[in-house]
């Protein structure tokens, strides 16, 4: 019977996309409307082959559901690289102008491809990191099964979608031009809906859970489901031009729009990337280290102070600008206590650790987690700082921005990331150890120095910027024109690209050690395919 | 009195106050007594059913999936 139900839907998807194709006005629009029916057509070719077929229905409440999380592992590897891909070469492109090639303007210059590479690598990389670590982390801890069934099928494929409209849009030029929150109304739409699937998955398993409690990376995972899903649903009130159109206009207006948006962005930093990542921080560095959390109760007293203060943060991306000044100080001052948090947050992660540092020298898998930890606790005293009103006279609009955003993305949100996919694929595949553990030292090295010539060369870059830029003469005019220090940066732009290129090489090499465990290392079973026995 | 004002006074005063009560309560819940061996037991929740979940005790499985 619901199979008649989704082929009613997915016919009138596929109608309603054909006619939108027809009458798109914007190229963004047309092409997605094309991929929505190609992809709504197959759909429901799939389902009219399974209708009326008899449903073999299995008990597999005595099993994890891994198999869309072993998905998600490897969409979490692919949208790395393409995203450390896209932001390597813009990052050339800003060196190398010629870069920005001429066939190709208006679809691959730099303020196309620079929103292609920050959702690529936070909303596509982190968002299914996010999505597979929290799927895993919820299971084991609540000693349940995924709940809903498909539901979690429904959800890591419908967020690849929003992926793929999102990233095409943006090369098409169907953007709302919101950072971080680029892609436009009907996908903004499709995101809201694959996110109310994504919370009731992950709540529904949390109230079947067979624990009495609920661990802390369940409330860290579920903070970020449900503030994501507040934020997203605040910042994005538009209202579309036409039904047959990409472009929206947003409701909210001046200032205040200027503040929804920077409350919206410094939460995607608070509870995207790093809500979330706590979750996968507080569950694989105490798995890989063998040994439970430094102190659960400092776990609670973090959970409740960062989502109580970072809430408070965002106005400190508006200093000097409209924003009356009661509300940058608010949240320069919100900024600054949240340092405490975070480091305690960082201090718990690291002292997991006390009894057990040996296990630095031996294994690199948690030496990468370690060094994230501590890139976290790095650009957690770094953001505070840059949230001053005095340093950030000096800071915004510089690349020291972009470095201390690197910083904390590649160091904190990248290598815990590769940490738990280092620890994910031997156990989701069954496999005894991990291919080589030598090729992820190589990842570790690679990886950190590419990020230490990133943020090194961007605070050269970003302190030497904003001096020039204030720099006046004895009459007090300016001395240096914005294209001097266009050219001044030139040397810095060149390493920063080189600490792209090392910091992709890194992820290539983990790829290639993943793809290589899956192939070869041995299993610890016979197959995949052995049923787990009801106990 | 004007909505933005009225809504303003409540977020300064009261919500203020029960966020900041909210928030102290939290910390001195978690240093109640006898909180040290909970946590202890639910510190070490990561290290239990890594492989399977926690079996059905009572009642035969009642969700059934479709084959994937």
């Amino acid at each position: 019977m619901s199979n008649y139900i989704k082929l009613i839907a997915l016919g009138l998807v596929v109608l309603f996309a054909a006619i939108g194709s027809n009458y798109a006005r914007d190229l963004a629009y047309q092409v997605h409307a094309i991929l929505v029916m190609i992809i709504a057509g197959g759909l429901f070719i799939w389902t009219l082959r399974n209708t009326d077929e008899p449903d073999i229905l299995v008990d597999r409440s005595a099993e994890y559901m891994d198999d869309v999380i072993r998905y998600g592992v490897i969409a979490t590897a692919f949208w790395g690289v393409v995203g450390f891909l896209a932001g390597t070469f813009i990052a050339f492109q800003l060196a190398f102008p010629a870069l920005n090639f001429e066939w190709a303007q208006g679809y691959a210059n730099f303020g196309r491809l620079r929103p292609l590479h920050t959702s690529a690598v936070i909303f596509a990389f982190g968002g299914n990191a996010l999505i597979a670590t929290s799927f895993f982390v919820v299971q084991r801890t609540s000693a349940a099964r995924l709940w809903g069934g498909n539901l979690a099928w429904f959800v890591f494929w419908g967020y690849q979608l929003f992926i793929v409209l999102a990233a095409t849009g943006y090369l098409l030029g169907g953007t709302q031009s919101k950072e971080y929150a680029e892609p436009e109304w009907y996908v903004d739409l499709w995101l809201t809906v694959v996110w109310v699937a994504y919370l009731a998955v992950y709540l529904g398993t949390i109230i079947k859970r067979k624990e009495p409690h609920i661990y802390v990376a369940n409330w860290f995972f579920l903070a970020f489901i449900v503030t994501v899903a507040m934020l997203h649903l605040v910042n994005n009130m538009t209202v579309p031009v036409s039904i047959w159109g990409s472009k929206s206009v947003i409701v909210w207006s001046g200032v205040q729009d200027a503040m929804i948006q920077w409350w919206y962005g410094h939460n995607a930093v608070g509870f995207f990337l790093t809500a979330g990542f706590l979750g996968m921080m507080y569950y694989f560095i105490p798995k890989q280290a063998e040994r439970p959390v430094f102190s659960y109760k400092l776990s609670i007293i973090h959970f409740w102070a960062l989502i109580f203060l970072y809430i408070w943060a965002g106005p400190h991306h508006l200093h000097y600008t409209a924003l009356p000044d009661w509300a940058s100080t608010l949240g320069m001052v919100f900024s600054v206590i949240l340092w405490m948090p975070s480091w305690g947050g960082m201090i718990n992660g690291l002292m997991t650790l006390s009894g057990a540092w040996d296990k630095l020298r031996t294994d690199p898998v948690i030496r990468m987690m370690v060094i994230s930890v501590g890139f976290y606790g790095m650009s957690t005293f770094e953001g505070p700082m840059m949230s001053i009103r005095a340093v950030n006279s000096l800071s915004h609009y510089t690349d020291w921005t972009i470095g201390h955003v690197h910083s904390g993305a590649l160091g904190w949100n990248g290598m815990i990331t590769f940490g738990a996919l280092y620890y994910l694929v031997p156990v989701l595949w069954k496999r005894d150890r991990l291919y080589s553990l030598q090729m992820v030292s190589w990842h570790f090295w690679l990886a950190t120095i590419g990020i230490v010539l990133y943020a090194a060369s961007m605070w050269v870059t970003g302190i030497m910027e904003g001096l020039m830029w204030r720099e006046v003469d004895a009459n007090g005019f300016l001395v240096n024109s914005f294209a001097d220090t266009v050219a001044a940066k030139f040397p810095m732009y060149v390493v920063r690209g080189l600490g792209g290129v090392l910091f992709l090489a890194g992820s290539l090499i983990m790829c290639y050690n993943l793809w290589m465990t899956v192939r070869k290392a041995p299993a610890k079973e016979a197959s995949l395919t052995v049923a787990v026995p009801a106990e | 009195m004007e909505e933005y004002t009225l809504l303003r006074q409540f977020a300064d005063s009261w919500m203020l106050l029960l966020l900041f009560v909210f928030f102290i309560g939290i910390v001195i819940w978690v240093f109640r007594p006898g909180a040290s061996k909970e946590y202890k037991d639910t510190a070490n929740i990561p290290f239990r059913h890594a492989d399977a979940p926690a079996p059905q005790q009572d009642k035969p499985a009642t969700s059934k999936e479709a084959r994937q």
